[in-house]
Formats: structure tokens, sequence, C-alpha cells
């Protein structure tokens, strides 16, 4: 954005539009990165930088709270995009639900077991709780991310700090069982009220595949009419 | 921005008489209400739980998740190219909205660029969903408030609309066109004099819609001052597209923060706002967008550049072990899709970031507190499409 007032950071705030040629270097976010651990310290445990374009933060479950205030307060990040849950194990079914029609398919794929493996900014557990919050008058936004332990994913809400995290923390919530410690209204989001398991882990089967083998397994397919390649040319 | 403050303390008193009405129980009893899941006014079927006192409402429970389908986790067992069937579907009235930011996303993951001309088609299309979209809700505004004969003009006007996107694309609604590396295919024959014609038309339906019901004095009445939203309780919402403009944020991220590979910057034309952030200035807001589209529109016809219009991406996609978020200006606001690959054909997991979910997340704080007729009003005014929800 044109209105440039400086960072908190003492970057000289590069302009923030994306893909300005892919600089090796990215002095605004390293400039945020660093003054989120000046006010953290230990707490960040991990961070992935993109140059140009976004900025991973992992904290540890202690300070959940404690960065979102840091980040809202000394970034200006005060506009709330999402919070959301990743599961990192590798799905046990296989990418295509393990059904009879993609075992002859993919045999590989889908006996091969992957191990578990994590994304920027790092991980230690199975289930890791993110949120973007992004800063409107400057144009720069910080993903942060957490992790939550396996026997007991628990971790503080945000619905104090930002108020749309309700019902983010809601569908997270009854999506992959993750409770948010102070959520004052912590019901199901989209499920019946009486739905048992959390539909978007990874261990969850996808029943509609057991009951029909999905015919798009075969995505190379030609298209009907002409033969022409749609997605273009050559491998 | 004084008048921001004001208004701003005047709703928060207002929200907490709401807050001692709850806490003082009156004798009278008070009524719940039950808005939905059916309800003309809920565009599907978003049912509102609404407890009365009198006419006011004391506190109101959205509940949503009649139409959940699951799209998250389907994707996760779908290939890139499949996933853009699906989230067609998510706000299905700006469809093909709903698949360039995933596009994206994939493109920014594989490093590959669209070509220019892809590019264009690409941007036009877009500003194509917005007209379809938004020229509905002027229609249905108009509708739910008792004009009805705006809703007539729009449901007539945005053929013009949809007509050229069933000419690119084959859709209507479910284009399905958009594909990592630019497009299915280019315009056909005389699209683009086509297109122009339809553009002076919306223009025309934007001064009809002016005159019949954002200058209309009983609309003006019904919504000014009606269901107000300070900036900050915008922002902590994540409130976007015109319902954040309509709060007078200046924030529009086909201007800031545009993901490459799509050409807003080559178009001259304005992001509006506006400081009351009530019903009135939503609907406002909406309108003179329309207008903005059109413009853009016409000023990308003009400068397609030639070309191919698809990269060389290889037959079988696999995207890089990586993560992105990209996040554009929807008809309906800012829809963003957080992907994470590993290097697989399909996504390892995918978080739609939709609009609606978000805006309407605000409903329990802006219902409190307002009377029932305007509950209508309010829910028009911040439009939401019900996929865009529930996805």
């Amino acid at each position: 954005m044109s209105s440039a007032e400086g960072t908190e950071a003492a970057a000289d705030a590069a302009p923030p539009a994306d893909e300005e040629e892919a600089a090796p270097r990215d002095d605004l976010r390293e400039g945020l990165l660093e003054s989120i651990r000046a006010e953290l310290g230990d707490a960040v445990v991990g961070s992935h930088i993109r140059p140009g374009d976004d900025l991973w933060v992992r904290v540890t479950n202690e300070s959940w709270r404690t960065a979102g205030t840091v980040v809202r307060d000394k970034l200006g990040c005060t506009y709330f995009d999402f919070l959301s849950v990743i599961d990192w194990l590798p799905s046990p079914f296989g990418r295509d639900m393990d059904s009879q029609e993609d075992l002859t398919v993919n045999p590989v794929e889908a006996k091969a077991a992957v191990p578990m493996t994590w994304g920027y900014a790092g991980g230690e557990t199975r289930l890791q709780v993110f949120a973007r919050i992004y800063n409107i008058e400057l144009g720069h936004g910080v993903t942060l991310k957490v992790d939550v332990a396996d026997d007991d994913p628990t971790i503080d809400t945000w619905v104090p700090l930002f108020a749309g995290a309700n019902w983010h923390e809601r569908e997270a919530w009854e999506m992959f069982g993750v409770t948010f410690t102070g959520h004052p209204h912590l019901i199901n989001m989209y499920l019946p009220g009486d739905f048992e398991g959390n539909p978007m882990r990874k261990d969850f089967p996808l029943l509609a595949r057991r009951v029909k083998p999905w015919p798009g397994i075969v995505d190379v397919e030609p298209m009907p009419g002409g033969g022409a390649d749609e997605e273009g040319e050559g491998e | 921005m004084t008048a921001i403050t004001d208004r701003d303390q005047l709703a928060t008193i207002a929200a907490k008489a709401a807050d001692n009405r709850l806490n003082v129980d009156f004798e009278s009893e008070g009524m719940t209400l039950n808005i939905g899941p059916q309800h003309p006014a809920t565009h599907g079927t978003l049912r509102i739980v609404a407890k009365l006192d009198g006419e006011q409402v004391v506190s109101c429970e959205p509940i949503a998740g009649y139409m959940h389908r699951g799209y998250e986790k389907l994707t996760e067992v779908r290939t890139y190219p499949q996933v853009t069937t699906l989230i067609n579907r998510i706000d299905w009235l700006g469809s093909f909205a709903n698949e360039v930011p995933f596009i994206l996303a994939a493109e920014k993951l594989m490093d590959v660029e669209a070509p220019p001309r892809a590019q264009y088609i690409r941007t036009i299309l877009f500003e194509l969903s917005r007209l379809a979209n938004v020229s509905l809700f002027l229609g249905d505004l108009g509708i739910q408030l008792g004009g009805l004969s705006i809703g007539f003009y729009s449901f007539r006007d945005r053929e013009f609309v949809l007509n050229q996107i069933e000419a690119v694309t084959g859709g209507r609604f479910h284009p399905n066109f958009d594909r990592i590396g630019g497009l299915k295919d280019d315009l056909p024959k005389g699209w683009i004099a086509e297109t122009h014609v339809a553009m002076e038309k919306m223009r025309a339906f934007c001064d009809e819609a002016e005159d019949i019901l954002i200058g209309n004095e009983i609309f003006q009445k019904r919504t000014r001052g009606v269901g107000i939203i300070p900036p900050h309780i915008a922002k902590s919402y994540g409130l976007s597209g015109p319902n954040a403009r309509g709060s007078g944020i200046d924030w529009d991220l086909r201007r800031d923060n545009c993901p490459p590979g799509l050409v807003y910057d080559k178009a001259d034309w304005k992001v509006w706002t506006h400081p009351d952030g009530d019903a009135f200035s939503r609907s406002w807001i909406r309108l003179q967008e329309t207008r903005e589209s059109t413009k853009i529109v016409d000023q990308l016809l003009d400068s397609i550049p030639s070309g191919p219009i698809m990269a060389k991406v290889p037959r079988i996609i696999k995207v890089p072990e990586g993560e992105a978020w990209v996040a554009t200006e929807n008809p309906l606001g800012e829809m963003g899709y957080y992907v994470v690959s590993k290097g697989d054909l399909g996504p390892f997991r995918v978080k739609i970031r939709s609009a609606s979910f978000n805006n309407i997340s605000v409903v329990p704080w802006v219902l409190r507190g307002v009377y029932v007729p305007d509950v209508i009003t309010i829910l028009a005014s911040l439009y939401f499409i019900l996929g865009d929800i529930d996805r």
C-alpha cells in the first residue's frame, strides 16, 4: 500500500507488493521476525520466510495467546484472516482412500508407509494449529503456527484477541478435535450434535470412497472430442 | 472520521444496553424466533435463532451446516486439476472467481506463470463473475426490502454477463475453466465486441438500480443507520470486500497485494469506501463497484495481448512440496486458499478461507438490539452465499 508510515520493525519498509524479483533476502519480513523474537524470546521455536511473499512463525503452546497479542499490537496485524489446523499424519488410507480401483492404478502409493514430515517452520506433533493475521495498512501478514500435544490437543483460545476466531475455533474443534480453553461457546459449527469423530483428521476414512470407487482416479485419459491435449504438451 | 467515532460510541452504547437487557430478566418471557433454515432471506439454509424482547433482538445464534459438503476433506483425495470442479460450487454466483486463487496458489508452488493473454482473460472473467454476483445482490436487496421491480431487472440484465461467460467457458454457473498455467481455451470470435455491449447494458442497469433502489427514499430510510459495523469490529471479525469497505476500511486485494497472475494494475479504476458502516453504505459500495468492474473489463478488453493461453506445464501435474497462501478479492470479499503440498498429485491439505464465513460471523454482534424487520435488512446487506459459509 502507498501509506508507508514505517513498520514497527526497523526495516526500511520495502514495498510489500508481491514478487519483486524473488530477492534472496526480505528485509521487511526479516525485520518483522526480529521484532517478534525480541518480544517472545525463546517462545519462537521455528520460522520461515519466503522472500517477497510470506512469513511463518512457530511458537510454543503456552505462548500462543501472547504471540497473537504481540503480533496484533506490535506489528499492527489487526485483521483476523483465518484459523485452522493441519493434521500432518500421512493418511493411513493413501491419498486415494485405498479402494480396490485405486490399488490397481497406484499400488505403490497405497502401500508405502510414509514418515510424518512437517511444512514450513517445522513441527513436533501431529496436529498443528495455524492462523493468519494481517496488517491491512501496510499489507503484510504473518502465519502463526503452534503444536498441540498428541494425547491432549489443547490450546488457548484467541476469542479475546480476535472476535472472529470464535467460529474458526468451533470449526477446528469439531473437525480436528482440538480443544480451545476459554472459548465461550464451543459447540458444533457444521456437524449434527451427535456426530462422533473428527472428520478432517487424516485417519478418519472418507466413507463415500468405501461405498463407491472414485471414477476420477484416472485423471490422465484424453478429453473427449479431438484428442488434443487440454493440459498442455509434453512431460 | 469523527463521524465514525461518534457512531462507534453509539454502537457500543447500544451493545451495552443489549447486554443489560440480557442480564435483567423482565417479567415478560421474551420470545424465541426461528428464522430459517428455509427462509427467503437466508439465500439457502442459514438458520438464525433469535431471542426477542418485544420487537428487539436480544441475542441471536446463526446455525450453519445444513449444506456442509466437506470440500476441504474432498480436496485431499483429488488431483489438482480436479479440485477446481469442487471449488466452483463454493460461491456459485461468482464461480470462476473461486477457481482463480486456488490455481494461483498451485502456480506459486510450481513456480509457473500464465502467459499474459491468459492473465488478461482470467482477470476479465473474474470481473464478469463479480458482475454476475453483485448484480444479483442489488436485485435481491430490493426483493428483501419490498421493492420487487429491481429484482426482475437484475435477473434480466445478469443474463448479458452470463451469456458472455457461457460463450467462453461453456458453463453459465460452473465454468471450470481455469487451469494451472493458463486457461482451457481462447476467446471465441466476436466476443470482445459483444462484451463491450454487455458492459454498456450493465452500466444502464446500474443507473436503473441507482434510480429505483439506492436513490429511493424508502430504501434509504430503511437502511441508513441500520446495522452499523465500526472498522475495528470489522477487522477483528475478518470482514472483507464491500462489507469492510462499507465500514471505511480502504482495502481491496485487487489493488493491495494483488497476487501475480491477475492484471488489475493494467486498468485505471477506483476503490470506493464509505465511512458509515451501515446497511446503506454496504449496498452503495456494491453498486459503485459494479460500475468500476465494467470499467475494468472495458479497459482490459481493449488491451488483451496476443499469444498463447497456456504455459508449458507437464501433462501430469505434480506440485512441489511447500505451503502457499493466495487470496483474491472475490465478489463476496477475501477468498483465500492455504495449500499444503507434499509433492503429490493432489494437495495434502487445503484450507479454504471463504469470505462469507467471516462476514456472517459478525451477525451475533451486529444483530443485538436491532428491530426484527432490520434483521432482514442487515442480512441482505451483508450479502452471503450459503455455499460460501458451509463449503
